[in-house]
């Protein structure tokens, strides 16, 4: 049975090296409210209220092209509305907790937070403290995020868009999914995604990053089913 | 009013992540539904891949000769064989920069 603090520290450990990614999209993220002729205060501010990298971009993108209030608020719940999917697999491994702590703990789960922290909780479900795993990676991903919009907020311009910093953020998730290529079930599940979020980048609301996901579970559905 | 939108979207993006942790019990899901879920990873993330690599700022596909075609497919190779995802970001990122900045 592991401690908190070491199963704390696991967690934290899980996502460390996703901050080579996550550091570069903070920064590009900061800068580029900027760039669109955002306050800093109202930019940073932000990355604690919404908390959602790819969401922040696109909010602030289309209220300076000039989308309407209720069009940036719809995509930032059509955006993040992955996290119920998150939420959907978590409850199993947070039940016992009361329900203040998963009122607060919900606002750490964020992609590389809960795959990690997922991964973990697959291989040591009886541990007791396991909440605190994602305590560890949720939070070191909220500190990280802080710090690098805040940078990105600060250098603006010098950041130079040749680098294409945000290809780093496919690059973290093939790493969190690239083990599971071994596998035959989930290669037809991930591709049907990946093909699925290409067919329908255009659909309004950016519900493609939904809209993909859910026509894989189908398919995983189907799998499990030809599976027996 | 921007601060009352971003008000608005962060209530949203918080109870998307609450709803189904705090609100939903987890018994009223079968277990063929527990099953299915066991794919969400490999179901949600190449939602992010894909077009993170296939599509470029402005909506529109790219070519197949992408330096990201062959980054991803770098950082692809590395991960599988390195099971390190700082050496998977790194190679991806360096094989990219690699074919702008010296080819």
């Amino acid at each position: 049975m592991l401690s908190k603090k070491q199963i704390f520290s696991k967690g934290i450990l899980a996502v460390a090296p996703h901050m080579f990614s996550v550091i570069p999209f903070g920064i590009v993220c900061g800068a580029i409210g900027i760039e669109l002729g955002f306050s800093p205060v109202l930019v940073y501010a932000m990355s604690i209220i919404i908390f959602g990298g790819a969401s922040q971009i696109v909010f602030l993108q289309l209220l300076s092209g000039g989308a309407s209030a209720l069009i940036a608020v719809t995509s930032v719940g059509v955006i993040n509305s992955r996290h119920l999917l998150y939420g959907a697999v978590l409850s199993e491994y947070f039940e016992k907790l009361s329900f203040i702590k998963k009122l607060l703990i919900s606002y750490l789960v964020v992609d590389q937070g809960f795959a990690e922290s997922n991964k973990f909780f697959q291989k040591n479900r009886n541990e007791t403290h396991l909440h605190y795993h994602l305590l560890g990676s949720g939070g070191t991903l909220w500190v990280c995020w802080q710090i690098s919009t805040l940078a990105g907020i600060i250098l603006g311009s010098f950041v130079p868009e040749e680098l294409g910093l945000k290809f780093a953020v496919p690059l973290t998730f093939i790493a969190i999914v690239v083990q599971d290529i071994k596998k035959l079930d989930h290669v037809i599940v991930m591709i049907t995604c990946g093909l699925s979020s290409l067919l329908f980048f255009d659909a309004p609301f950016k519900s493609y990053i939904i809209i993909s996901p859910i026509i894989a579970l189908f398919v995983a559905a189907l799998v499990l089913r030809l599976k027996k | 009013m921007t601060w009352f939108t971003i008000i608005v979207a962060g209530i949203i993006t918080y109870f998307m992540r609450m709803t189904m942790v705090a609100l939903v019990d987890r018994d009223l899901l079968g277990e063929r539904v527990k099953a299915v879920l066991a794919y969400v990873p490999s179901a949600v993330f190449p939602a992010i891949i894909f077009p993170g690599i296939f599509i470029n700022d402005y909506g529109t596909f790219i070519e197949m000769n992408d330096p990201k075609i062959f980054g991803a497919i770098v950082a692809i190779l590395v991960g599988y064989f390195s099971r390190n995802v700082i050496a998977t970001i790194i190679s991806g990122l360096f094989s990219y920069w690699i074919i702008i900045f010296l080819l």
